[in-house]
């Protein structure tokens, strides 16, 4: 302590030599919080537009296919085999869908554009953060906002008489766990990318994804081959394991789906932690 | 999770002040590349609590890069570090904590307002509001922002912005303040006011470790300073002591319009210890500048303008590199 205090002699230092007092990890401070503390401010201040639309997106896909192509279409047939409206049976989907573009976008493109043109991260990085407490902190940002963005579609769902079971509501969490998943995977991905231009291979597995996955028309238009490459992708999971929770009924499928993303999530921790240095420390 | 895994891998519960360390800073063959590029290579250095450290070198010297190693946000290629006892690469958060860090570009947080900067800022130290509010408030003053503490950052010019990057570093009390280029983009009254503030921290005990490329900087703050150059320590000792080492007690600078410095220039050896040829003048290292002008002048030379100065380290730099400091 002496050589390193003794001459300081104006105020009380207690309450700073208190938080060097802490435990320490070798990338971690404990400290998640502080980052998601930022990142609830800093909504507030200036990202509210960029909120807004993200949860006008699924409504309007809601609005104009189910709605619009729906009178067209007609009703279908559910998970359980019973008749229900084609809004109602893309509603789900698209739910899975706007987890996983939130998802993808807050820890891809943000964390990006955060890191090599805001410089956010260098500033934080420079204190006592370590690369895991932001890393937690912006996916827990992004978790949080998917579950408000669940929330609001849930209760439009809802308006529209499209709800017909309590069940449904298991939806909110069921979103949070796909948002997890491609979130927990998007933030490893980004590590290895250096330009936009390989930011944009981002958007060429996506879109396919969102267009094929069963999100419009059930699976069996397809051949056997091509259902069991979407039965691969992670996107058929989300949107069979909502559709199912919107009807309130559970297979032994429903289990696989969730199951599909627990290890989806603790393989992305570990892909993201292991390349944490990677991403942060240059 | 890796999370438990990690926190169970934690440091040493012995905080790294118990220890009574001669030195804060102990880099030794520090080595950083970039692919084929050596940023820097193979220094060593020792920095003692309280001192105030200065890099000095030009741009592209590996003094930022110098920076980024100690703070744990750049991982060096070879060599070893230490940092109040730990090694920044292994201990990041841990050694942060004792750090204020001004780095050479602003980073602040353009999504927040000015105050906010600074309690958030705290906040990633772990301090509490209690601390951080009326902390906040003395900084504010202390970088005369105090009528700015509500406005939104990109509303700030680019002096308040490095005044703000400053009064943030001081927002967890550090023991070490590491400054790279803390006044480049400031008009020279904010200057003073900043080494006045330097010099206080230091007063208080605060350990500074700066970089800068102009010499009156470094000769102004630094107890002791490295000369850098390409990655490489050219000179290490106090200001005086390099300029008494490494050049004259004064310095005679002659002008002869562009066009005739190189061919007066052959013709001036023999006077004083050295002369340096310069493309806009000629540089005359001399015990005594007057008499080394009068001994010009009685070989009928005629300079159009004539100087007679005190060495600085802007001449150490020279002698060091045959290239001048600020380009």
């Amino acid at each position: 302590m002496s050589v390193l205090t003794g001459s300081f002699n104006t105020g009380d230092h207690s309450v700073t030599e208190a938080a060097r007092r802490r435990r320490f990890g070798p990338i971690y401070s404990r400290n998640v919080r502080a980052v998601v503390a930022r990142g609830l401010m800093a909504t507030k201040s200036s990202n509210w537009m960029v909120m807004v639309s993200g949860f006008f997106e699924p409504v309007l896909y809601l609005i104009s296919m189910g709605v619009g192509l729906g009178a067209i279409v007609g009703s279908v047939q559910g998970p359980g085999g019973q008749e229900i409206s084609y809004a109602a049976y893309i509603a789900p989907a698209l739910l899975a869908v706007s987890a996983m573009n939130g998802a993808v976008y807050d820890s891809t493109w943000n964390v990006f554009f955060k890191m090599n043109f805001a410089k956010l991260y260098q500033g934080m990085l420079y204190t006592s953060l370590g690369p895991l407490d932001v890393a937690m902190g912006e996916i827990f940002l992004a978790l949080l906002r998917g579950a408000m963005y669940a929330t609001g579609f849930t209760a439009v769902m809802g308006l529209m008489g499209l709800i017909t079971t309590p069940w449904a509501i298991l939806m909110i969490p069921a979103s949070v766990l796909i948002a997890f998943g491609f979130a927990s995977f998007g933030m490893g991905i980004t590590s290895y990318m250096k330009t936009f231009q390989q930011m944009d291979w981002i958007n060429f597995v996506m879109l396919p994804m969102f267009l094929f996955s069963a999100t419009f028309y059930p699976l069996s238009v397809y051949p056997q081959s091509i259902q069991w490459l979407i039965q691969a992708m992670p996107l058929w999971h989300g949107v069979e394991l909502l559709r199912q929770i919107s009807v309130g009924v559970f297979t032994p499928a429903t289990a696989v789906h969730i199951g599909y993303y627990l290890v989806m999530i603790a393989l992305g921790v570990l892909l993201t932690t292991s390349r944490l240095r990677k991403l942060f420390l240059k | 999770m890796r999370v438990s895994e990690l926190a169970s891998k934690e440091s040493r519960a012995s905080s790294p002040s118990d220890a009574a360390l001669p030195y804060v800073i102990t880099a030794e063959n520090l080595t950083k590349r970039y692919g084929d590029v050596t940023a820097v290579d193979g220094i060593s250095f020792r920095v003692p609590a309280g001192e105030a450290f200065g890099l000095l070198g030009p741009n592209g010297a590996g003094k930022s890069t110098t920076m980024k190693m100690i703070g744990g946000v750049s991982q060096r290629t070879s060599g070893s570090l230490n940092i109040m006892g730990l090694d920044p690469e292994q201990h990041g958060p841990e050694v942060r904590a004792h750090l204020g860090v001004v780095p050479q570009q602003d980073n602040l947080d353009e999504e927040l307002k000015v105050r906010d900067n600074l309690l958030v800022y705290g906040r990633y130290f772990g301090l509490p509001m209690s601390y951080l509010k009326p902390k906040a408030d003395e900084l504010l003053e202390f970088a005369q922002l105090t009528d700015k503490a509500n406005s939104k950052v990109d509303a700030l010019s680019g002096g308040m912005k490095r005044r703000l990057t400053i009064a943030r570093s001081l927002i967890n009390e550090p023991r070490i303040l590491l400054l790279d280029e803390p006044t480049t983009g400031l008009d020279p009254q904010a200057r003073h006011i900043l080494w006045d503030r330097l010099f206080r921290l230091k007063e208080q005990g605060v350990t500074l470790i700066l970089t800068t490329h102009y010499m009156d900087e470094a000769e102004q703050l630094c107890d002791r300073l490295i000369v850098v150059d390409k990655g490489r320590i050219m000179a290490e000792g106090s200001p005086a002591s390099l300029i008494r080492e490494y050049s004259t007690r004064e310095v005679l600078e002659l002008r002869f319009g562009s066009e005739r410095n190189a061919s007066v220039g052959a013709e001036l050896g023999g006077i004083g210890e050295r002369v340096e040829t310069l493309p806009d003048r000629v540089l005359i290292y001399a015990h005594d500048g007057e008499a080394a002008l009068e001994q010009v002048t009685a070989r009928g030379l005629r300079p159009v303008t004539s100087l007679v100065r005190r060495s600085s380290l802007e001449d150490v730099f020279l002698r060091l590199t045959g290239r001048s400091l600020v380009d």
